[in-house]
């Protein structure tokens, strides 16, 4: 998109969610943006909007000639000291959808226009009043639909991250100064730090880039959803118990082996966190081409998963079901993920032999998985699945002062200094020389400079020459 | 007296000024060149040394675009070091001790033996300027030379001024006039110009230092030539000696400070932090006990010592009473003391990347006038002045180094874009592709633009040819050459490197760290055949090729990311930007960028104050 700097016409837009709520508040922002507000703004009092001093509220009607379409408050701010940094009005109207549209249609009749997507938060930017980062999590905020995100949203717009961020990069400045002196000033009478204590604070930075990185992992999970694959043998009951979380009919369900053939996907809120549902296509043997398929991209998505659902159905023989276990295993491999076994179809046994199944399946598990005895079909213990899957998700354990880091560009700079880091690390391993060790370094820091929009030119040597004596 | 008209004129002959000349004069243009004192010409004013870490590199790359500071280094070395030897390549920097005389003596001698070359004893004290350009210069003497073009190379000489103590005098060096009129006129064309401030140590006669109780520092055997030419150097060497100083004489030092003209605010002008005075070390770092001080022979034929680490602008008695207190100098006699000199530069940033004047058209500035110091950040300039005026009179295209292409190119680009607020001193770490700017490749790295601008002579162009050839060939025979376990093992063994089973091909044993191909050569019969066949033992080519194999993977990462910032660079700028509406871009960032109008993308991120966000800012008004 080519941001064109001569717009500097006033654009408008509903700002809240769109639909029906309490209120609705639509923003309008540029340089008559007091003025087109004015024109459709009546007060009881008669005042003039374009009179009365900034950050203060105003209630009155909007009329279109003299029909009243709502009453409204009007808020006013000026420029520079606005959102986007112009002259900015927010009405706040009431949620209806039509009222909504009907003011939007009378600013634009008289002069504004409709504000393309992001374009507020671009004016922002463009007038100096966020930065990079804060763009981004603004965005971030205006998706995140989960009570979750909202929160890495916000800690991301107060700094947290970027603060991080810096610690660290000066922490490799320290080091990198140090660095270079050897290399430039090794001639001279300057001592400087020995490889064990650099090699401590790699190590450190190594461990705080990392968890930054996995933050991104938990941030971009918080985002889009815990990937959540069910996984089980066909008629196990996976879309049953699919129907049953997203309480309404998606997925294909029949009693003829075989009807879901692809993996659907679905999105799920439960406690404000989102679940992103894998259901998947049974896994067995076939020539059929097509089921080949949906089979090899089943096996992709349990991989991609974080917690993966077994489903078991109870009225199969015990050591069946721990085959059942041990040939899924095979499939998704013994990493990171989290393993709910849902012994399904409960309601069809009796309850003594549902305890002694649960206990040889049990032993057979390991402290990281999950258990669940349950009914699909019935609904019964659906409470104790919803229980486990926030667990396995490890959502109760993010605290809202952890510096979580949600996008994509940001992530890909980690990771780039993340690998450097490593390999300065495996270079001071193997003694390597102080000249290819900077140059690992040197990119580090240049990649968290992408990140905190920093310079780090002069402030080598400008360390160099502050803390040690050189000069013959 | 008949006035010549000339191509270009160079102003001053230090080592700024003879390599413009030279350069200018090779490259087809009628050159003359103007010096206070012919006695004095590429006067070593400092330490006598040349190259040292990056600098040495800048030594080397001066040589390979046809310069001539390398070969008189050479020619007058007294004794040689390869420094860094133990770190990576991008380290190994060549240092060398001179014999100050016979230094002056070779410059001397390649300006008087330059064709189209003319040389005059005189004091410039006005520049001819005509709308906005340069056309000529006026002497002291009242001597008019016109000239096409004009290269300022005044070094430390205009409104110079020599402190020691409270005593004060005009001139450039210790004894010499300086030269005044042309900063005040340039002033007036608009071109501003601040006051820098470097110093010196005190010389010593050496039959009066004590070196028995001092430690020794020798010469390298292997003694390497900074020129890539078929020069000879020398085989015996002169041994610098290390000694130093202590707290009774940091105490009579600070006795001087009420009279040292750094601290009674006498002196306005900005040294360098990492060339400090005695004063300043024990200022600034008060903790330390001592410093550490290098005694360094002047010549052959001289019992004067440079005392390296003691410059100073204390009063005389002061400087005389702290030496003695010193190891070693306990009877010591002074034949020059040390001293400040405070100078007129004008700030690099008012130049364009050809070193040519931004608002005096064909005024090209070189050397210390720039703000920078060291005989070769000064020869650099020098060279690629010389090598632009006689582009631009010719009608091409200036040559521009890159900053992954040349130490040069970072000096001068560093120079332009960030400018400089103390004396400009060329460290490794100001390159950011340092693995690719080394020592070794020099030659592979700029004799080819020499070729193409004519600079480079026959000879040199045929060396150039030969040992690319060479190279290859080397190359090629460690790739393919297979050696046998019974030949490789014993030496194997020795270093503490696993065994061969079966042949193998060298490329693979020498990518081993502990393995090194000069060794391997010396243990193995076999690769001697390239020893037999060649008028020099090429050690150091073999040891260029060692080094490309060996950090291939530094290398081309490096590559890579230089790749990257070209791409950035191709990204150009319009010049009506206007950066006040840019709101976004920090205010620094703003005025910077307005104030240089940068050309590129690329130029824009190395210039201070331009963050890398404001980059991000500048792509996407561009819609990127």
């Amino acid at each position: 998109m080519i941001f064109n700097m001569s717009d500097k016409d006033t654009i408008t837009a509903i700002s809240t969610p769109p639909g029906t709520g309490a209120i609705a508040v639509i923003r309008l922002s540029g340089e008559s943006a007091l003025e087109i507000c004015e024109a459709v703004f009546v007060s009881p009092a008669d005042k003039e909007l374009t009179g009365q001093d900034p950050n203060t509220l105003h209630y009155g009607t909007i009329r279109d000639e003299d029909e009243i379409i709502d009453e409204v408050v009007v808020g006013l701010f000026k420029a520079p000291h606005s959102y986007t940094g112009e002259n900015l009005v927010e009405i706040s109207c009431h949620g209806s959808v039509y009222i909504q549209k009907r003011i939007l249609e009378l600013l634009v009749s008289k002069g504004a226009r409709l504000a393309r997507p992001g374009e507020f938060t671009m004016r922002a930017f463009m007038n100096g009043k966020l930065d990079l980062t804060q763009v981004e999590a603004v965005a971030d905020l205006i998706a995140s639909g989960s009570k979750a995100a909202h929160r890495v949203a916000m800690s991301q717009m107060r700094g947290g991250f970027t603060e991080e961020i810096k610690k660290l990069r000066d922490k490799l400045l320290t080091f990198i100064s140090l660095l270079e002196l050897e290399l430039d000033f090794s001639e001279e009478d300057v001592e400087f730090a020995d490889r064990s204590q650099l090699k401590v604070l790699l190590e450190e930075i190594t461990r705080l880039l990392q968890k930054l990185k996995n933050s991104f992992s938990l941030g971009n999970v918080i985002k889009n959803g815990v990937p959540v694959a069910i996984a089980g043998k066909t008629n196990s009951g996976k879309s049953t118990l699919l129907n049953l979380l997203l309480r309404e009919e998606k997925a294909i369900v029949s009693e003829i082996e075989g009807t879901t053939r692809d993996a659907i996907e679905d999105l799920i809120s439960i406690q404000g966190i989102h679940f992103r549902l894998i259901d998947t296509a049974g896994i067995r043997h076939t020539e059929d081409a097509v089921e080949k398929l949906g089979i090899a991209r089943t096996l992709e998505k349990i991989r991609q998963a974080v917690v993966v659902i077994h489903l078991l159905d109870a009225r199969l023989p015990a050591e069946e079901l721990i085959l059942q276990i041990e040939h899924l295993e095979g499939y998704s491999g013994q990493d990171e993920k989290k393993r709910i076994i849902v012994l399904n179809k409960i309601d069809l046994i009796p309850d003594d032999s549902l305890d002694m199944i649960s206990r040889e399946i049990e032993n057979h598990l390991t402290k990281k998985d999950y258990l669940v005895s349950m009914s699909a079909k019935k609904g019964i213990h659906l409470d104790r699945l919803e229980k486990a899957l926030i667990e396995a998700a490890g959502m109760d354990t993010t605290s809202e002062n952890d510096v979580i880091i949600t996008n994509v560009r940001h992530y890909e700079a980690l990771d780039r200094s993340l690998s450097a880091v490593r390999r300065a690390v495996d270079g001071l391993d193997h003694g390597i020389a102080g000249d290819l060790l900077a140059q690992d370094i040197r990119e580090t820091i240049h990649y968290l400079s992408e990140i905190t929009g920093e310079i780090t030119d002069n402030e080598i040597l400008g360390n160099i020459f502050k803390n040690f004596c050189i000069g013959k | 007296m008949r006035q010549e008209i000339y191509d270009i004129i160079v102003v001053g002959a230090g080592h700024a000024g003879c390599e413009a000349a030279v350069a200018a004069a090779r490259c087809g243009a009628k050159v003359l060149i103007v010096t206070i004192d012919m006695t004095k010409i590429a006067q070593m004013s400092c330490n006598p040394a040349m190259g040292g870490i990056a600098k040495g590199q800048i030594l080397r790359e001066i040589d390979a675009l046809g310069g001539h500071s390398a070969i008189v280094t050479d020619e007058s070395m007294i004794q040689f070091r390869m420094l860094n030897k133990s770190k990576g390549p991008a380290m190994w920097s060549p240092r060398a001790q001179c014999d100050r005389s016979l230094f002056t003596l070779k410059w001397r001698f390649i300006l008087e033996n330059t064709d189209n070359l003319d040389i005059w004893q005189d004091n410039v004290n006005e520049l001819i300027i005509k709308k906005k350009i340069v056309c000529g210069v006026r002497t002291k003497m009242g001597v008019t030379f016109y000239s096409k073009a004009v290269i300022l190379t005044t070094g430390t000489f205009e409104e110079g001024l020599i402190y020691i103590g409270r005593f004060k005098t005009n001139g450039g060096r210790i004894a010499e006039p300086n030269s005044s009129g042309i900063s005040w006129q340039l002033n007036k064309e608009g071109i501003e110009s601040g006051r820098m401030k470097t110093g010196t140590p005190a010389r010593i006669d050496g039959r009066t230092i004590n070196f028995k109780i001092l430690e020794e520092q020798h010469g390298d055997e292997d003694i390497r030539r900074f020129s890539f030419m078929e020069t000879e150097i020398t085989k015996k060497q002169r041994s610098c000696y290390i000694t130093y100083t202590n707290e009774k004489v940091h105490e009579i030092l600070k006795q001087g400070f009420s009279e040292s003209p750094l601290y009674n605010g006498t002196i306005k002008g900005k040294g360098p932090r990492y060339c400090p005075s005695i004063e300043t070390k024990i200022i600034t770092f008060g903790e330390k006990e001592q410093h550490q001080l290098f005694l360094e022979p002047e010549g052959w034929k001289t019992n004067e010592y440079y005392l390296n680490g003691f410059s100073s602008s204390l009063p005389l008695d002061v400087q005389y009473k702290a030496l003695r207190n010193i190891k070693g100098l306990e009877n010591a006699r002074i034949y020059r003391p040390g001293y400040a000199i405070e100078y007129e530069y004008y700030p690099p940033v008012q130049l364009n990347l050809s070193l040519e004047s931004k608002i005096i058209e064909s005024l090209y500035f070189a050397g210390q006038v720039n703000g920078t110091t060291g005989y070769e950040e000064a020869g650099a300039q020098g060279i690629v002045a010389g090598i632009n005026a006689a582009m631009k009179m010719k009608g091409k295209d200036p040559v521009i180094l890159k900053r992954d292409e040349a130490y040069i190119g970072v000096l001068i680009d560093d120079l332009i874009n960030k400018g400089v607020d103390e004396p400009y001193r060329m460290f490794t770490s100001r390159a950011e592709y340092r693995i690719l700017l080394r020592q070794d490749n020099a030659d592979m790295r700029l004799t080819p633009i020499a070729i193409g601008i004519g600079l480079a002579e026959p000879e040199r162009e045929r060396i150039y040819n030969d040992r690319n050839r060479k190279r290859k060939e080397i190359k090629k025979f460690i790739e393919n050459y297979s050696i046998t376990p019974e030949k490789a093992n014993s030496y194997l063994i020795r270093k503490n490197s696993s065994p061969i089973r079966q042949r193998i091909k060298l490329i693979d044993i020498l990518l081993r760290p502990e393995v090194s191909i000069e060794e391997l050569r010396e243990s193995v019969e076999d690769l001697n055949i390239y020893k037999k066949d060649q008028k020099f033992y090429d050690k150091e080519l073999w040891e260029s090729v060692e080094v490309e194999i060996k950090y291939k993977g530094y290398i081309e990462r490096e590559r890579m990311l230089a790749d990257k910032v070209k791409r950035l660079n191709n990204i150009k700028l319009e010049t009506d930007i206007k950066y006040d509406d840019l709101k976004s871009i920090s205010t620094e960032g703003r005025q910077k960028l307005n104030k240089i109008k940068p050309e590129t993308i690329g130029q824009a991120l190395r210039i201070p104050g331009v963050s890398p966000s404001d980059i991000n800012i500048l792509l996407l008004y561009m819609g990127r």
